[in-house]
């Protein structure tokens, strides 16, 4: 048993509706109690789906237990195909229905539909949403592309040669309620339409069972989210020689890469090589005198897998950042995290505890958090601005204007929702110059109206369960008059660290001396 | 009783289960916490439902149960018992423990009556559990609150003391409001279930007189009988209307007289008339058709056509206990059509079929409708706003005038949504 106040993911069988719901002609049929219907709202009201998401509860009671719960299921398959007509159904149950052991799937598959089924079987008790999300892909990939396996030769990524035409690619894995999908996917269109490359199909998002049973006739496949689309990808290599991208279009760096991965691997020539750099304000707005600001900032960097492992090379190479602390919820990701995390000198914090984050965040003392909307409130807490980077899904992260985290205006999108919870270079500037004159109150914020800057919370702030804080440590009269002078974004900085100064010193009263004497021994 | 028209009806539902409950019960007593006994799906399904509430560190959780606890390899009491200590250590403040059943800890019959009793034991003087279910094979939505009050009984004591209780959640400002009322009528002895502080529950007897404020507790009502507790059979203080039947059968109980009643209220009744009236204005003729979810349909339903004018297509309800609603009952038009249940399919074709001006629906629905061009209220606003009263009747005329205003002002058609 798990104690869980809030979680990133949602069980696995919400992974099965992102996936049934973002495409058409299909149908899920979910054995599942009433209450499970909450998830409908994820895409209604989240997502402003202006359609209900293509589901059927079979909506079993404590009553039906007793009795057969299989002839429910049936019931309920047959009035949702005939009134749905889907082109496919998907059949599984969520976490209630698993212990009752129905195998809808089983009894789907025995009443003589036409109609492909799959059967979903994701484990409610060990799995989470993403791999819920990435399994359904897999399987509905597998089930409508089975019988061509024998037949098929392999796939060769040189195949539009010989055919006389522009090559074709897949990109797969965007989905509902996935972060920014549905503008990355216009963003990655364009960028490959630039370079002369078709898309074929684009999967989940949009597509329908004819669209999945077309996907072979695409030379290579884009793996544009791992955590949804990667083992159908290798489904897809491992029995059609389909090769698939390993780089994530995000940040100029990764953007150049990946137009770089996909040329090889179609062994198309790389025309406008020079011209690329300059796609993107990102480059130059980071250069200009004005980002000087930003160079060195502490970035706390959490999210899941594609957009932790984006941000932190975003953030370092591209904006001159220091990564102070990085992670995921991702589990099947933990790997891929950890190895940049090593690269930054940081470790990889793996969780899915968000009070866990809260304390690693609070520990590394960040100038800006990048998270999701979980880390947006501990940020706010903490008073440190934060920028949402990663599901899970917000109304907010679904904007009316076009904003894709992808490509060369993703790299725009990222620039500006990262740096404009900063202050701005000029405001922080005069902010600092003029911070003594007595317009200016203790604790001065940014026009995000940051909270706990101010010197008393700080210093009476220390976490309320430690009720010997800092090992009985007293803050003088000088020496807190001192701190209230720093400015107040390193001001916690400089309490911590004067506060383990004091304490590797044996101090036990933090005067103004002790402050410069800390600087000193850190700097 | 006046001509209903009573149907069942039973399929796939689009409704909350009794966890959703959690979301205001733990914001009316702050002292205690709400322990889900559940898996992930429980867990996502509350903070889904209590959205942007979750700031900080919320006075409600989730023990997932994992597969070594469905498997035997792990003892699920032993498990549980660890989880509360942690818990415990974690939030000493709380002084009452909810353990609250869920779909799978139900399937796989997890005793949480014993678990309560022996922690009961162990953390005596310190944290009181108690537990109920608010699952989704037995529970809808706001009998998650039936089940938490009747759990709390038990640990009420015996008083025969002379009382008015005012048994459901109220909104902190609403309670006050009608104590104050209460004691303008000269009953001074007033007293709320749940209280605003779990550990001050209120104490009961044969002298409590207690008076509904919400339709969903018939769980409740039968173990406070139980206690020789009198119900004062009323309608539900929701309109002018129904507030003033409520208010004078609490008067007739303390044998005030109905002139003294009319006194003290009138005044609030010609006010709330008047700022009914603009409401009124839009609603008036405006076609009604309220979908199951929170067992205030009746009562909505009562109020806007009563006093709003509306005309009611159809009136859903999760679940009907007719004895209950009686007053209520007897207050709707001829021929008004009650369904029980839902078959959510159906249900939607009939709503489509009677092309309404407005449907109160969940919110897995109000989206995909509103882009069909037909206007919605979400149900679960009713169970968040204060609504109850005479002062708030044009409020909650407002929570049904608003979306056909904006859609007024919109003049929205069909739209293309993405």
């Amino acid at each position: 048993m798990e104690l869980t106040l809030w979680t990133y993911e949602g069980p696995p069988h919400v992974g099965a509706m992102r996936i049934a719901s973002s495409m058409k002609d299909i149908h899920y049929v979910l054995h599942a109690p009433q209450g499970d219907t909450y998830a409908d709202l994820l895409f209604t009201m989240i997502e402003r789906r202006g359609q209900r998401p293509p589901v059927t509860y079979t909506t079993f009671q404590a009553r039906d237990l007793g009795g057969d719960t299989a002839e429910l299921v049936k019931k309920n398959i047959k009035e949702a195909v005939e009134r749905f007509k889907p082109k496919t159904l998907l059949v599984g149950e969520s976490c209630t229905a698993e212990l009752i052991q129905d195998q809808p799937g089983a009894l789907a598959k025995g009443m003589g539909f036409d109609m492909p089924i799959v059967n979903l079987e994701l484990p409610a008790y060990s799995k989470k949403e993403n791999w819920g999300a990435s399994e359904t892909f897999y399987q509905l990939t597998r089930t409508l592309l089975k019988e061509k396996v024998s037949s098929s030769e392999k796939i060769s990524p040189l195949r539009w040669k010989e055919l006389g035409r522009r090559p074709k690619v897949n990109i797969l894995g965007p989905s509902l309620l996935g972060f920014r999908c549905r503008d990355d996917v216009i963003e990655i269109q364009r960028i490959l339409s630039e370079q002369g490359i078709d898309t074929n199909v684009v999967a989940p998002l949009g597509a329908s069972p004819d669209d999945i049973e077309r996907l072979i006739d695409a030379e290579i496949n884009i793996c544009l989210y791992q955590e949804i689309a990667e083992a159908s990808c290798e489904w897809l290599k491992r029995n059609f020689g389909m090769e698939y991208t390993n780089t994530i279009p995000i940040g100029i760096k990764n953007t150049i890469e990946f137009i770089n991965e996909v040329h090889n691997k179609l062994d198309l020539p790389l025309t406008n090589k020079e011209e690329l750099e300059h796609k993107s304000k990102l480059p130059w707005y980071s250069k200009s005198v004005d980002s000087n600001y930003l160079t060195g900032k502490r970035v706390f960097i959490f999210g899941d897998g594609t957009h932790a492992i984006a941000a932190a090379k975003i953030a370092k190479d591209e904006l001159g950042f220091e990564v102070v602390g990085l992670g995921t919820y991702s589990r099947e990701m933990a790997r891929q995290v950890r190895v940049t995390a090593k690269e930054l000198d940081v470790e990889a914090l793996i969780t899915n505890n968000y009070l866990e984050v809260e304390d690693a965040m609070k520990k590394a003392a960040p100038e800006l958090v990048l998270g999701t909307q979980m880390e947006r409130h501990s940020a706010k807490r903490l008073g440190i601005p934060c920028s949402v980077i990663s599901t899970p899904m917000h109304v907010q992260d679904v904007p009316a204007r076009y904003s894709p985290q992808m490509g060369w205006e993703g790299a725009n999108v990222i620039f500006d929702d990262w740096v404009h919870p900063l202050m701005m270079g000029l405001e922080e500037h005069l902010i600092d110059m003029f911070k003594h004159d007595f317009e200016f109150v203790d604790g001065h914020q940014s026009h995000l109206g940051h909270t706990a800057t101010n010197t008393k919370d700080l210093i009476n702030s220390d976490d309320k369960k430690d009720n010997n804080p800092k090992e009985g440590i007293i803050w003088t009269e000088s020496g807190r008059a001192e701190l209230t002078k720093v400015p107040f974004f390193v001001r916690g900085k400089v309490k911590t660290n004067t506060e383990k100064y004091a304490i590797l010193r044996g101090i036990p009263e933090i005067s103004e001396e002790t402050l410069y004497d800390a600087k000193a021994y850190f700097s | 009783m006046s001509k209903v028209e009573f149907n069942k009806e039973a399929g796939p539902r689009e409704v909350f289960c009794g966890l959703t409950s959690i979301v205001w019960l733990h914001r009316r007593m702050p002292d205690a916490f709400f322990l889900v006994v559940g898996s992930r799906t429980c867990a996502h399904l509350i903070q889904s439902a209590a959205g942007v509430m979750i700031f900080a560190e919320p006075r409600f959780g989730t023990a997932i149960l994992e597969e070594k606890d469905l498997a035997g390899l792990a003892d699920a009491h032993e498990e549980l018992d660890r989880v509360v200590n942690d818990l415990i250590a974690r939030r000493p403040e709380i002084k009452t423990l909810f353990l609250v059943g869920s779909c799978p800890s139900e399937v796989i019959k997890l005793d949480l009556a014993t678990v309560a009793e022996k922690l009961n034991n162990r953390f005596l003087g310190q944290v009181r559990f108690v537990n109920y279910s608010g699952s989704g094979i037995e529970t809808t939505f706001t009998q998650g609150e039936d089940g938490a009050l009747k759990a709390l009984i038990p640990l009420m004591e015996s008083s025969n003391e002379e009382k008015l209780l005012l048994v459901g959640t109220l909104a902190n400002n609403v309670e006050d409001r009608f104590k104050k009322i209460f004691g303008n009528l000269g009953i001074s002895n007033v007293e709320s279930f749940p209280p605003r502080q779990s550990t001050e529950l209120p104490k009961i007897g044969k002298n409590t007189k207690v008076l509904l404020t919400q339709p969903y507790l018939s769980e409740t009502v039968r173990d406070l009988k139980h206690r020789g507790c009198e119900i004062i059979s009323a309608p539900f203080p929701l309109g002018i209307e129904g507030s003033t039947e409520w208010f004078l059968a609490a008067a007739k109980a303390f044998k005030i007289s109905e002139l003294k009643v009319h006194e003290i209220i009138s005044p609030l009744i010609n006010r709330a008339k008047l700022a009914l009236e603009s409401h009124k204005e839009i609603l008036k003729g405006k076609r009604l058709f309220l979908l199951p979810e929170s067992q205030l349909e009746i009562s909505l339903a009562r109020f806007l056509h009563n006093e709003c004018e509306m005309d009611l297509i159809e009136v859903g309800t999760p679940y009907l206990n007719k004895e209950l609603m009686k007053e209520e009952i007897n207050l709707l038009p001829d021929n008004t059509k009650i369904v029980e249940g839902q078959h959510v399919e159906k249900q939607l074709d009939r709503v489509r079929e009677s092309n309404p001006d407005l449907v109160v629906c969940g919110m897995g629905l109000a989206n995909p409708l509103e882009a069909e061009g037909i206007s919605t209220k979400w149900s679960i606003e009713m169970v968040f706003s204060p609504i109850h009263g005479i002062d708030q009747a044009a409020d909650l005329a407002g929570l049904f005038s608003k979306p056909l205003k904006r859609n007024q002002i919109l003049t929205s058609k069909t739209l293309v949504t993405h």
